[in-house]
């Protein structure tokens, strides 16, 4: 324990960085990991995914004495910086969860997790009961390094029904539409959009969306691929030029840029009826009905898929979002740890941890789900997030997600210059040329 | 070790202990060792790892030369976050220097209730950094922050939404933390100047304005120097403090040395360039106590009291 403390208190130094290249880099004694057949497992803390994954692993525990599941929770950012610096310090623990995409990616490169397609190919049942589209992020070069679990997460658009009744509009369903009520709701003195824009990320759901609806998933497909001047694009710039006329016209909570997601603070501005709509990821009805006193009880929380944009080619019916969360197995972690690891997996998603999801306002990634879902107080939402997940002829992954951590973070940066109106969009085009394939 | 005979023992001529009796330099070693182990040594692998391109992940490093380095320098980031630093720097020692020093004035006088006062602006420096950060956030919520709550249209301002108020914002907390430190440092500079000259600039029927321009002022040159070194090299390391309020936000506005340093590192998993940030983050801080140091001129150990 004590090295490790060690290395988590000097992570945050440019020192730590090299203290850990100093460290061991053959096999070690590691405690990430645990020790004989116990599997370390490391996870995001806080509701409503601890209770759940700690209840899973508390069923396993109890069913299995032999090898043992470790857990150690961490919070979001913290848990990503953790994680890295362990893994190159080679000190991960044996179950690795993530987000699957870019990130898995870069530790594939690493030889850092296990190739897991045989597995699957011997355990077909426990692939075949699973969401296809969640594989996606999970399958790097056509080989599959990480399990799918927990639930599927769309990105939707929120709305304030009493806002939207007392101003006698409707949801927009076109980007037209959209552009028109902007100005009656402004009038009202109400925020058109919530938005978390310090977190970026949630200002890049907006562009995920206007991307596809208008030039369809090819145009982040052929940045992905690592075309040449892929962001030049038409379907691109126009993109980009249209969420520049949105923040034009006010389209954003006022000090948007300044507001983090990590403080909820823009689901807030939605269900106190100061922002009267607002993009996020399906996990915002959690917090919401968490957070937002009787908001949901009162029907007072409205949702509807991205709107279409008039012109564009991109399929209305597409979607982005989180097609699943991702559990791989570390390459260095022992044979017993990895046997264990891999019963592990094959308990998860078990009617007990279904209902705990649902409960939670998620779909959890099991075909027939649905079924389930009736029963919920939250049917109504669950089931259209049913509708959007299972019906969407492509489920994109988040840009940030699936591209390396170092393009990633270059496109966050463009992004938040992008929504301060500090560059047009040909230069968020050129800059974001030059990371293509890195 | 045992081989070798016995040296001679021959005391060593007394011009070299300056008559004091024994060499002191054994109390310099557990600062030395601690200085090297977890100043030098880290320092070192920073410089080491500023000529590879590790990415955190592999348990191999791969040595690239000058590939780090290259990019950094090309990299039209850079002398923006360099601006953003010396602003920093410049706008907040403008703005403590006065403050701490007139505070420090007006502290150092024996009044008791002086000495409370003294108590009470010494409060925000025992807070942590980033717990200041996480409440004026919260207090200069645009929406939920002071202004919306009291209802003051002046304090309904995009705080850390507007570039050049959040460079403000940024200089001002910093300000609000480290002003009561350096209001302790001049206290203590002015208790140190001698009463008699007072009294003797009294006789001459010198005003306070004129004893502060006059003797306050030029007796605190090393206290100024010092207060302003702790300030300027204290300024290139901020971090936690914009990191909290602005994430170096909004666009790339409060984004300092040490912000891109971290974001490069940590976020875009470029060990490489984020550690030829710190050498040079290093080589700036050096570079400007040194200068500092100048200006104290070519004696600092000069006396101020000749005279007396």
């Amino acid at each position: 324990m004590k090295r490790r403390n060690f290395l988590t208190l000097s992570a945050g130094a440019a020192a730590g960085a090299a203290l850990a290249a100093c460290g061991s880099s053959g096999p070690s004694e590691s405690t990430g990991t645990g020790s004989g057949a116990e599997a370390g497992y490391w996870f995001l803390s806080g509701p409503p995914g601890e209770p759940i994954r700690q209840g899973a692993v508390d069923r396993f525990n109890k069913a299995n004495t032999g090898g043992q599941i470790k857990v150690t929770t961490f919070q979001n950012d913290a848990y990503k910086d953790k994680l890295k610096t362990a893994l190159g310090a080679g000190q991960a623990p044996s179950i690795i969860w993530g987000w699957g995409g870019g990130g898995l990616k870069s530790y594939v490169d690493n030889d850092q997790v296990d190739d897991l397609t045989d597995w699957f190919g011997q355990n077909a049942a426990v692939k075949d009961r699973l969401f296809p589209a969640s594989f996606g992020p999970a399958t790097i070069n056509g080989k599959i390094y990480a399990m799918p679990c927990e639930t599927v997460q769309p990105i939707v658009l929120f709305y304030n029904k009493e806002v939207f009744d007392k101003l006698k509009l409707s949801p927009p369903t076109t980007w037209g539409e959209v552009m028109d009520i902007v100005p009656k709701i402004n009038a009202a003195n109400i925020a058109p959009f919530s938005l978390g824009g310090q977190s970026r990320w949630t200002n890049m759901m907006w562009l995920e969306f206007l991307f596809d609806r208008i030039g369809g998933p090819e145009v982040f497909q052929s940045v992905f691929d690592g075309q040449a001047n892929a962001w030049n694009n038409p379907a691109s710039l126009k993109g980009l030029t249209e969420i520049q006329n949105l923040i034009k016209a006010n389209g954003f909570v006022k000090g948007f840029s300044s507001i983090t997601a990590d403080s909820n603070a823009d689901q807030a501005l939605l269900y106190r009826g100061k922002a009267a709509m607002m993009l996020h990821g399906s996990w915002s009805y959690g917090i919401i009905s968490a957070e937002g006193g009787s908001f949901i009880k009162d029907g007072k929380l409205g949702y509807v898929n991205f709107p279409t944009v008039e012109g564009g080619t991109g399929d209305p019916s597409n979607t982005v979002g989180n097609a699943g969360q991702f559990l791989s197995i570390y390459s260095k972690a022992s044979d017993a740890q990895k046997d264990t690891a891999k019963k592990f997996f094959t308990s998860l998603l078990d009617d007990t941890e279904q209902q705990g999801w649902i409960e939670t306002g998620g779909v959890p990634i099991v075909k027939g789900a649905d079924a389930k879902l009736a029963a919920s107080p939250d049917k109504d939402f669950l089931n259209f997030i049913y509708q959007v997940s299972s019906s969407a002829k492509y489920f994109g992954q988040s840009w940030d997600q699936a591209l390396s951590p170092t393009a990633a973070e270059t496109l966050l940066d463009n992004i938040a210059k992008l929504f301060q109106l500090q560059i047009a969009p040909q230069q968020f085009a050129d800059s974001m040329n030059q990371v293509i394939g890195k | 070790m045992t081989i070798a005979p016995p040296a001679p023992k021959i005391a060593p001529p007394a011009a070299n202990s300056g008559g004091r009796g024994g060499s002191v330099t054994w109390m310099a070693w557990p600062a030395l060792v601690a200085f090297l182990t977890f100043g030098i040594v880290p320092l070192i692998g920073v410089l080491l790892l500023s000529f590879t391109s590790w990415n955190r992940l592999s348990t191999d490093i791969p040595f690239t030369g000058l590939d780090s380095w290259r990019s950094v320098l090309s990299d039209p980031g850079l002398p923006h976050a360099l601006w953003v630093t010396f602003l920093i720097m410049a706008l907040s020692w403008l703005f403590q220097t006065p403050i701490s020093l007139l505070l420090g004035v007006f502290i150092a006088a024996h009044k008791r209730y002086r000495s409370v006062l003294a108590v009470l602006f010494f409060v925000p420096l025992l807070l942590s950094q980033a717990a200041i950060s996480i409440t004026f956030k919260a207090l200069l919520d645009p929406n939920f922050g002071l202004g919306a709550g009291l209802g003051f249209e002046f304090l309904q301002q995009d705080w850390l939404g507007n570039s050049t108020l959040a460079m403000g914002v940024v200089v001002f907390v910093v300000s609000w933390q480290f002003i009561p430190f350096h209001t302790l440092i001049y206290q203590g500079g002015i208790r140190q100047i001698p009463a008699s000259m007072y009294e003797a600039a009294q006789i001459d029927g010198a005003g306070r304005v004129r004893q502060f321009f006059s003797i306050t002022l030029p007796q605190l040159k090393y206290t100024v120097i010092t207060s302003s070194t702790l300030m300027v090299v204290g300024s290139l390391t901020f971090f936690d403090l914009i990191w909290v309020l602005t994430a170096g936000g909004p666009g790339d506005a409060t984004r300092a040395l040490a912000v891109d340093m971290y974001q490069r590192g940590f976020k875009a998993d470029l060990m490489g360039p984020a550690s030829a940030i710190a050498v040079i983050l290093v080589l700036v801080g050096l570079a400007l106590a040194l200068g500092l140091r100048r200006l104290g001129g070519r004696d600092a150990t000069a006396s101020q009291l000749e005279g007396l």
